[in-house]
Parts: structure tokens; C-alpha cells; sequence
């Protein structure tokens, strides 16, 4: 039983340590800069052709693809937790009787070998003095404490002894605020979808897995609109919305970047677009043997007969981006040629060439001359319960930051001493938890207008 | 007048400035460096007056904005910062030995905003994402912490410069006591750090409105987070392991340099969400 105490009370000994806190930052710092030079969230391809066979075996096992969600950076994350609670609550116990004291206690001599003490003589006697230098001292820094000691008086005040509170409200922000974090990462969801105007869903893809989910609602996507500077700059994204709870319209809203729906505990933020599948194009076929043309409207999906028998054509689908030898040729319909008696081929329409199937050299020349543009919006959907968490923990820090830096628990001695000539010796003495430097320089100020208050019978 | 005369009569007298604190170093004179100061308001009002005018100018052209939004305009912002905090540490503590390694900062972010070629001055509409009300708010916060930082490195500075004990007559005499370096190093840290807090937690913010998460790990983010593990370690390592002096200048000068690494490796080397600045 002894022998397990020890034990436990090691590891408490271990956790207790500023040390262990500056080894914890500096390996958190150090290994963060892993994730901003190693691509993140990459596919298996990408690494291999960055960093060869070898170097992807090496990103895998350490998680080094995903490197802030990995183990070992959790892992940190967690030891930095228990630190700050081991030592905040090591500290805050050993400060309790401080910050919280039944009856405020103070010790004389630390106050009369303080360096920053100043002294100002006065003509009048201890007796007349006592009166107008609590009162001053009391509107200086808080309710007086008086006491006597042969014929020495000491006068005491205090203020801010709370604020040595504030390094505590610190730390405890950062734990609440990874806290929030965590319940984000286990009850929310972060998600994607592409609606084309005029359609609705119900289902979002999640972020990472890519796999579908479905909301308590429908969203529809009424109209998108982007608008541009005249420098081609986007000026504004707009998505006017709709949503549809159990078959009934319960809101329709615009959403544009920086202006997110939130719905029940649901944000839908405006995160890209593009242009949506048309159900219909217009093209025309050129046979270059006969020279014939055909226009003619045809449908994604359809199928048409080629003159003479020649074989069939199929509409197969849309791209908003084809990459085509490293260029982006933008949109572009797909089609499948298969002539009689040979295997089909698949040849591409981009709109902005539209000579590119000219230059396959082929009997039948295929080109989309038109189609109705729709555009799709393209949604991030997402849940986070811990955001109001983390906000917490983001307020509570810079209180707790300003409450550390820039307050202290300040306290001050007046000890007033009669002299052998009758007249009398006031000393004023000051502490502060911290920056004793500023402490000196106030204790100097205060001490001129003692001096003034008590010589020169100014008012306070 | 107009922002841009405004602008390069800023980097004409910080440069002046410059000379004088150097030049007060060098040849041992106060009254150099007591010239140098008034120099330096001057540039301040004329900074002050440039980003005014910017601001004024963008209404003007119809498109109405923070002059906060590029490379080019947070680089004069962060000038600005650093000479009215440096203005104000000197006004406040009496100290203007440092000011030899501070101008030389205070000159060359603005002077490098006006002569690099690659940097525009144009003043374009914002794009979406920047269209928010936090833009003032995180730019401003964190530059504040950024001048504040870059102050701490000027601090720092004078302990790998100066010798133990300079004579009487050496250059290095008029540098401050290294007490008092190391107080004031502190003070600019503590400052610096609670404007990076609030600068990063105004941006998380801004983040959850514009993309839906208050934290990606961008890597702006990313190394705002590391600069600000390097001076939470500086605090503890201060205020808790009793460090002082020469040792806790490194950690201080490795701050900065996350610092510079935060606001223009992380444009320049790395990609992210943060292209603008």
C-alpha cells in the first residue's frame, strides 16, 4: 500500500512541473511545423509521387498524413491537459488560504525592509495624523486595517487580491476550450453538398468519408448568383434558399460567404459553385463525307442514329472541368461514338473549343452549340455543439490574460512612528504579485500626494 | 495630399529616423537620437495620415473598405504599430538606447511595402471572404502583437550586441542596463502575446462565420499557434523557472522569427486559405 502511494504520488510529482509544460510547448511547437510542410489529407498517389514509396511507408505509421489528428499529437494534446490540471490544482491549494483568507493577516516586517518604501515627515502628532491618513487610504486601495503596536500605528489596505485569480481562469480556459473541441469532434459533423438550381435534398456527404447522410430537412436551392468587379474579381456569392421541414416551407433565406444559415443547431455556409448538368444541349453533327449537317436538341443519356445507318451517338454526361493535358478546358459534354461494326470510342466536347473534335479527323464531327447554363451551389453543412464551449474558452482567456498581466494584488503599509521631536515619521510601504518595478514608481506618486495631503493641507 | 505622397514621405523620414538613432549609437550623442524621436512622430502622423487618406480615397473610388486587406497595406499597418509602440515605451520609460534596433524594423516594413516591385499599392474591392466585420478587428489585434513581438527582438537584440560591462566610452554604454532590457522585454511579451491571443481568436471567429470552422489548421493558423507556443513557453520559462538575461533573449528572438515565418514564409512558401496577407 506504502509502495503504491509512492508510486501515484511520483506520478503526481511528474505532472507537477513547470518543466514538463516548456518540454510539452516546445514539442507541440516543433512537431506542428511537420503538418504545415507535409501535404495533409492527401491521397496515396500524391505522397508516392512527393515523397517516393519509402517516405509514404514513413508518413503512414506516424499518421503524418492527418498529423493533428494523429495519436501521438493527441497524445500531447492530452498530456498537456493533465499537466495543467495537476499544477493548477497543486497551486491553487497551496494559494487557497491566500486568495480566500478568513481575516486579513499581514506581516509588518515585510513591508518595513521593502525597498520601494518612502517616508514623509509630518509636524503633527500620531494621535491627528491616524484619522486623515486611513480615510486617504482607504479611498487609495479598499477598507483599512488598523493596528497598534507600542507607540507605533500601522494602517493597512489591500485591493485585487482576487486577480491572482486570473492565471487559474487561463488555464482553465484552454481545458475548456480543447473540451469544446472534442465534444465538436464527437457529436458534429462537417459535410458537403452540390445542389443545382431549382432542386432540393436531403442528403449531405461528409466531409472526410464522403459517405451520405441524411438532415432532419430538405434544403432547395431556388437561385445561385455571382457577380464580379470589373478587375474579374468575385464580388459576392448568393445562394437564395429554401428549407422544408416534415413536406412544409419553414424559411427561405439568401446565404452568402461570411453570412451562414444557422437552422436548429445546423449551419449551411456558401463554400464554392459551378455550372450544374443541363438536361438538354443543342449540337451539331457534321458528316464530313457528305457534307450533310445535322442540328438537332438531344438529352443527357439519349441516344440518336447516325445518317445512313452509319452507327449510334450518346449524350453520356457533363463536366464543369476537364483536364486535358495539364489544361483546364473547362466545361465539356461527353459523348459515345459507336459506328457499325466497331468497338464504340469516347470523344469530349468542351465548350470553349468548340474545333476540338474537328481535330480527331474522324468521319462524324460532334459539337454542343448551345445549352441552358444553370448553375449548382456548392454547401458546407455542419454541426459543432462544442462552438459555445470553445467561445467560452475563448473569452475567459483574454480576461484571464488581461486579469494576469495587467492587475495585481497590490497592498500597502502606513506606519506611522512618532519622532523624538514630537514630530512624526510616516512610512508608506507597497507589494504587488507582480511587476514590482511599476509598484515602486506608484508608491513613489503616492507618497508626493501624501506629503501634500498631510503638509500642505491639500484635499485629498 | 494624397495617401501615396502621404505614404512615401512615411518611409522618407522613418529612414531618417533611422539614421539619427543609428547615428546618436555610433557616435555617442544624445541630441541625435532625442532628433531621431521627433522624426519619428512626424513619420507617425504622416503614417497615420497615409492610412487615413487610403481609407477615404477607397470611398472615394466607390469601393469603400479597411485599408487592412493586402500585403502592401498590412505592412504599413505594421510599421504604424511598431512606431507608436516604440514611441510610446520610450515616452513612457525613458529609454531610447534601443531605438537603434527598432527603427531599422519601423523603416524596413514600409520600405519594403513601397519598393518591392512585386507589391501593389492598387487599391482593389475585397473579395467574399474578407467582407466581414472581424477584418478590422484581426487585423488590428495582430499587428498590435506582431509590433509588440518585434519590439521584444529589438530588446533582445542589445544582449547579443552588448558586452558584460561596456566602458565608460565604448559605443555600448548608452544601450539600457540589462535589467532594465529585461523588464521592458518582458512587458513588450506580455503585450504582444494577449494581442496574438485576441488576434487568433478573433480570426477562429471570423473562420466559424466564412467557412464553417473556427479552426482548420491552415497553416497561417497553424504557425499563429506555434509563434504562440514559443512565447507561452517564454512566460513559464520567466515567471515560473526564474530565467532572465541572455537565455530568455533566445527564446524571445526564436519568437520573432516565428513570427516573420507567420506572416510571410507561410505567404511566400506555403499555401493556404490566408493568400492575401
Amino acid at each position: 500500500m506504502k509502495n503504491k502511494d509512492g508510486i501515484s504520488r511520483q506520478i503526481w510529482v511528474f505532472f507537477c512541473s513547470v518543466k514538463l509544460t516548456v518540454y510539452l510547448l516546445v514539442l507541440l511547437a516543433v512537431t506542428s511545423i511537420i503538418g504545415t510542410v507535409v501535404l495533409q489529407n492527401g491521397s496515396p498517389q500524391q505522397y508516392v509521387n512527393l515523397y517516393g514509396e519509402g517516405g509514404y511507408n514513413l508518413i503512414q505509421v506516424f499518421d503524418i498524413d492527418d498529423m493533428y489528428h494523429a495519436w501521438w499529437f493527441l497524445l500531447l494534446l492530452l498530456l498537456l491537459c493533465i499537466n495543467i490540471t495537476v499544477c493548477s490544482v497543486e497551486r491553487l491549494s497551496l494559494l487557497w488560504k491566500t486568495i480566500f483568507p478568513d481575516r486579513v493577516r499581514f506581516n509588518v516586517n515585510r513591508y518595513l525592509t521593502s525597498k520601494s518604501s518612502q517616508t514623509v515627515d509630518s509636524a503633527s502628532s500620531v494621535k491627528q495624523l491616524i484619522e486623515p491618513c486611513e480615510r486617504w487610504l482607504a479611498r487609495k486601495a479598499g477598507p483599512v486595517t488598523r493596528q497598534t503596536d507600542g507607540r507605533t500605528t500601522y494602517l493597512y489596505a489591500e485591493k485585487g487580491r482576487w486577480t491572482r485569480l486570473g492565471v487559474f481562469v487561463v488555464h482553465a480556459s484552454v481545458l475548456l476550450l480543447l473540451a469544446g473541441a472534442l465534444i465538436g469532434a464527437v457529436f458534429g459533423f462537417k459535410a458537403n453538398v452540390r445542389i443545382d438550381e431549382g432542386t432540393q435534398t436531403g442528403r449531405v456527404f461528409e466531409s472526410k468519408t464522403r459517405q451520405p447522410m441524411t438532415l432532419d430537412f430538405i434544403i432547395r436551392c431556388n437561385e445561385f448568383e455571382v457577380s464580379f468587379y470589373e478587375n474579374g474579381a468575385p464580388e459576392e456569392f448568393r445562394s437564395n434558399l429554401t428549407i422544408i421541414e416534415d413536406g412544409k416551407e419553414s424559411l427561405t433565406t439568401d446565404i452568402r460567404v461570411n453570412h451562414p444559415l444557422r437552422y436548429k443547431g445546423i449551419n449551411i455556409f456558401q463554400s464554392s459553385y459551378g455550372t450544374a448538368s443541363p438536361d438538354t444541349v443543342t449540337m451539331q453533327i457534321v458528316d464530313n463525307q457528305s457534307g450533310e449537317e445535322i442540328n438537332r436538341d438531344i438529352r443527357i443519356g439519349e441516344t440518336i442514329e447516325l445518317p445512313d445507318g452509319a452507327g449510334q451517338f450518346t449524350l453520356q454526361g457533363f463536366l464543369p472541368h476537364f483536364e486535358f493535358q495539364n489544361h483546364d478546358l473547362g466545361e465539356t459534354f461527353f459523348g459515345l461514338v459507336a459506328l457499325a461494326g466497331k468497338t464504340g470510342f469516347q470523344i469530349g466536347m468542351p465548350m470553349q473549343f468548340p474545333t476540338f473534335d474537328k481535330m480527331r479527323k474522324g468521319r462524324f464531327t460532334f459539337v454542343v452549340t448551345d445549352f441552358e447554363k444553370r448553375y449548382y451551389t456548392g454547401l458546407q453543412v455542419t454541426k459543432d455543439p462544442g462552438v459555445w464551449y470553445v467561445y467560452a474558452g475563448f473569452i475567459l482567456m483574454i480576461l484571464g490574460c488581461w486579469v494576469t498581466f495587467f492587475m495585481s494584488h497590490q497592498s500597502f503599509l502606513l506606519t506611522l512612528a512618532p519622532r523624538n521631536d514630537g514630530q512624526t515619521r510616516v512610512v508608506l510601504s507597497g507589494k504587488s504579485s507582480r511587476n514590482s518595478r511599476s509598484m515602486t514608481l506608484k508608491i513613489k506618486q503616492m507618497a508626493t500626494r501624501l506629503e501634500n495631503l498631510l503638509n500642505k493641507g491639500e484635499s485629498i | 495630399m494624397n495617401s501615396a505622397f502621404a505614404l512615401s514621405s512615411t518611409t522618407f523620414l522613418y529612414g531618417l529616423a533611422m539614421v539619427c538613432y543609428v547615428g546618436a549609437f555610433a557616435f555617442k550623442k544624445k541630441m541625435p537620437a532625442t532628433a531621431g524621436f521627433y522624426v519619428l512622430v512626424l513619420g507617425l502622423v504622416l503614417n497615420t495620415a497615409g492610412i487615413g487618406l487610403r481609407w477615404v480615397e477607397s470611398y472615394q473610388m466607390g469601393i469603400g473598405r479597411a485599408p487592412f486587406s493586402n500585403m502592401y497595406e498590412s505592412l504599413v499597418f505594421f510599421s504604424w504599430t511598431m512606431a507608436a509602440l516604440y514611441l510610446y515605451v520610450e515616452i513612457k520609460y525613458k529609454e531610447q538606447g534601443f531605438g537603434v534596433f527598432v527603427s531599422p524594423l519601423i523603416f524596413l516594413a514600409i520600405a519594403y511595402a513601397s519598393f518591392d516591385p512585386s507589391m501593389s499599392a492598387k487599391i482593389n474591392p475585397l473579395i467574399p471572404a474578407l467582407k466581414s466585420n472581424w477584418l478590422i478587428a484581426h487585423v488590428v489585434t495582430c499587428f498590435l502583437g506582431y509590433a509588440g513581438f518585434a519590439l521584444a527582438f529589438g530588446l533582445s537584440l542589445t544582449y547579443y550586441v552588448k558586452p558584460g560591462k561596456p566602458g565608460q566610452h565604448s559605443i555600448f554604454s548608452r544601450l539600457p542596463d540589462g535589467e532594465v532590457i529585461d523588464e521592458l522585454t518582458y512587458q513588450m511579451v506580455v503585450f504582444g502575446f494577449l494581442f496574438l491571443t485576441i488576434g487568433i481568436i478573433t480570426g477562429a471567429v471570423w473562420a466559424n462565420s466564412a467557412w464553417g470552422k473556427y479552426w482548420s489548421w491552415d497553416p497561417k493558423e497553424t504557425w499563429s499557434l506555434i509563434t504562440w507556443f514559443v512565447y507561452a513557453i517564454f512566460l513559464h520559462l520567466r515567471l515560473m523557472r526564474g530565467w532572465h538575461g541572455r537565455n530568455l533573449a533566445l527564446v524571445s528572438i526564436t519568437g520573432f522569427i516565428a513570427v516573420l515565418f507567420t506572416y510571410f514564409g507561410v505567404n511566400f512558401l506555403l499555401s493556404g486559405l490566408h493568400s492575401y496577407g
